[in-house]
């Protein structure tokens, strides 16, 4: 972790609008919400009041969030907000409680992993979710792999070849270099690990990617990489949800923010006008003058 | 990795590919295990030739083999997913006596016998390993009490069918699958080195393997990649148990009885082979062609000892130590491979 706000910053005005955005709270009507940056009609993404619970521990109660096709959206907020429950939900890793996740509109269920994948969502996870003894290819096609052709492709035979060439295509595309490709990713460096997390999750993503801290792991250079990927990857149309506790990152590439604050939606900002002391106030809860809930 | 500008891009990977593939050789333990093994029939070739290095007596060695080199293959797959099956002894014991009765029902000696008796025995295997690989993937109980709960369950409701007497085998499976060889081979033999070639294949270069490996490897990895985990377990464990059926057959048509009390430390055997032979216990490493190496280092190591006179116990003892390095050696692997 880096350079995350924890202290609030010093004597932010006392303010009841907080974000330029017209849409500070959850209390907007949800149909109705209005829209960030962008012009579409429906978002592509779009989950409303999802609630789940732990035990007894609330991690959403009611949380909304929206992604619209061609943007970079940075999903923010301190420890505990619940951006990582937020992600395996709209991944189909978790199933909510309650609440609704749309689709162009349309209402979906992500009650598993191939559902979202199907959809065309697609996450790279805070842990990257590797296969450390499995090659990068064999990650790369984990529960997708390509067959053979006839006889032998029906009789459950890998092509490894296809997958072999593909996985070092995809990884020479997005700039990831691998010294090998024959190697377990566990004989990888950190950054080639996070770089064929992060090419596998972009090269199946039709429509949404979500990322989970994808720099924790990366010094500068590497991070400059993924954070110019994923300006690459908006540019193909797909859209980018990027969770980070780094400003810097999050200020560097995304288009919106929208702002996660003990398991609910708080605020929603354009990056190109909003400060960092705004965005620090949105997490902490000093932006609405105290707890808000 | 520095390069030289103007090298030709297609030789420098080729290159590096070569060096790679000559690193894993030269770092796998497949490779070292082959050579020990190697090395032990070459010593106890030169020490005794007359008696140990006969086709007699080595085809002698591999059909003693052959049985828990099914056992053990089976449990190749169940650890390479990280998991362990205590249970096979006792399946393997279940299912020979479910032969031997389904065989007595329809008439020992009818040819009706030959095909119901090992299609009960797979059946019970089969049934016995899903129901470990039920438990095991939809209960979140761990295998190692799973299977011995199972292993207690089989052995004990054998002795219940048997009265704790041995059942017999009918002449005709004793005299024929027992006895009959093609091209000097016994058939037992032939079953085993079909069975273990059709598996490394399907662990190698099936998708059924990939995702054996990858569920060892990294369960949560896996069910987020949309693996099937439960049902691929299920399969796991119904497999090993299926081989373990058939190993059942194939040892009521060997020794001619079910053998009760003869499978008690099956389960073992099978694990150090597995274990020997390069399989992390830690999921997600192993070869079938490293499990048949681990199954024939104590074999040669046994019968060697017996042919040049040692007391037989030293095989224990040896085999012990022998596992104990080869765990060693796979945590020090791993230890050196997350940095």
């Amino acid at each position: 972790m880096s350079a995350g706000p924890d202290t609030p910053p010093p004597d932010t005005p006392p303010r009841t609008a907080a974000p330029q955005n017209p849409a500070p709270h959850h209390s907007e009507p949800r149909r109705s919400a209005p829209r960030g940056a962008s012009t579409m009609d429906a978002p592509l993404l779009e989950a409303t009041g999802i609630v789940k619970s732990y035990g007894h521990v609330e991690a959403l109660r009611g949380a909304d969030f929206a992604v619209h096709a061609g943007e970079v959206v940075a999903l923010i907020g301190d420890n505990g907000a619940g951006k990582s429950t937020l992600t395996k939900i709209l991944s189909g890793v978790e199933r909510p409680d309650a609440g609704t996740i749309r689709m162009d509109g349309v209402p979906v269920a992500f009650d598993r992993v191939e559902r979202a994948r199907a959809a065309g969502v697609e996450t790279v996870h805070q842990d990257l979710a590797l296969c450390a003894q499995l090659t990068p290819a064999a990650n790369f096609f984990l529960g997708r792999e390509v067959l053979r052709g006839g006889m032998l492709g029906r009789l459950g035979f890998l092509d490894h070849r296809a997958m072999r060439e593909r996985t070092r295509a995809e990884c020479e595309r997005l700039g990831v270099r691998l010294k090998s490709d024959t190697v377990p990713v566990s004989t990888l460096s950190g950054g080639q690990r996070q770089g064929v997390a992060v090419a596998r999750a972009v090269t199946w993503a039709r429509r949404v990617v979500f990322m989970d801290e994808p720099t924790a792991a990366l010094g500068v250079v590497q991070t400059g990489r993924v954070l110019d990927l994923i300006r690459r990857v908006r540019d193909t149309g797909v859209a980018v949800v990027l969770i980070s506790h780094n400003m810097q990152d999050v200020k560097a590439v995304s288009d919106r923010i929208e702002v996660l604050r003990l398991g609910a939606r708080v605020a929603r900002f354009d990056t190109a006008s909003v400060s960092m002391e705004e965005l620090v106030a949105a997490m902490t809860g000093a932006a609405s003058g105290g707890e808000d809930r | 990795m520095s390069v030289k500008v103007g090298e030709p891009v297609g030789a420098r990977r080729e290159d590096v590919r070569g060096r790679a593939v000559l690193e894993r050789v030269a770092g796998s333990q497949v490779v070292w295990i082959a050579l020990i093994l190697a090395a032990m029939v070459v010593v106890f070739g030169v020490l005794r030739p007359h008696s140990f290095a006969t086709s007699f007596n080595l085809l002698n060695l591999v059909s003693d083999a052959a049985i828990l080199l099914l056992l053990a293959i089976g449990m190749t797959f169940v650890i390479v997913t990280s998991g362990i099956d205590l249970s096979v002894g006792g399946v393997l014991v279940f299912s020979a006596v479910t032969a031997a009765k389904a065989m007595s029902a329809v008439g020992a000696e009818s040819g009706t016998a030959l095909w119901l008796g090992p299609l009960a025995a797979v059946a019970t295997g089969l049934a016995w390993g899903a129901l470990n690989g039920f438990v095991v993937a939809y209960g979140r109980i761990p295998a190692l009490i799973v299977t011995l709960g199972t292993l207690g369950m089989s052995l004990g409701g054998a002795l219940l069918i048997t009265g704790g007497v041995d059942l017999r085998a009918s002449s005709r499976l004793n005299l024929g699958l027992g006895l009959d060889k093609d091209l000097g081979v016994p058939d037992l033999v032939w079953i085993s080195a079909a069975v273990t070639v059709a598996l490394a294949v399907l662990l190698a270069q099936c998708r059924f393997g990939r995702h054996t490996y990858a569920i060892g490897s990294n369960t949560e990895a896996a069910r987020r990649a949309g693996v099937r985990v439960e049902r691929q377990l299920v399969k796991v464990y119904g497999l090993a148990g299926l081989l373990a059926g058939l190993a059942g057959y194939l040892s009521l048509a060997k020794y001619g009885i079910t053998g009760v009390s003869a499978h008690s430390t099956d389960n073992l055997q099978a694990i150090a082979a597995v274990v020997i032979g390069g399989t992390s216990l830690f999921g997600g490493v192993g070869t079938v062609l490293g499990t048949v190496i681990g199954v024939f280092i104590p074999a040669v190591l046994q019968n060697g000892f017996q042919i040049l006179g040692v007391k037989p116990f030293w095989q224990q003892v040896v085999v012990g130590a022998v596992l104990i390095v080869a765990v060693y050696l796979d945590q020090w692997r791993r230890r050196a491979g997350d940095h």
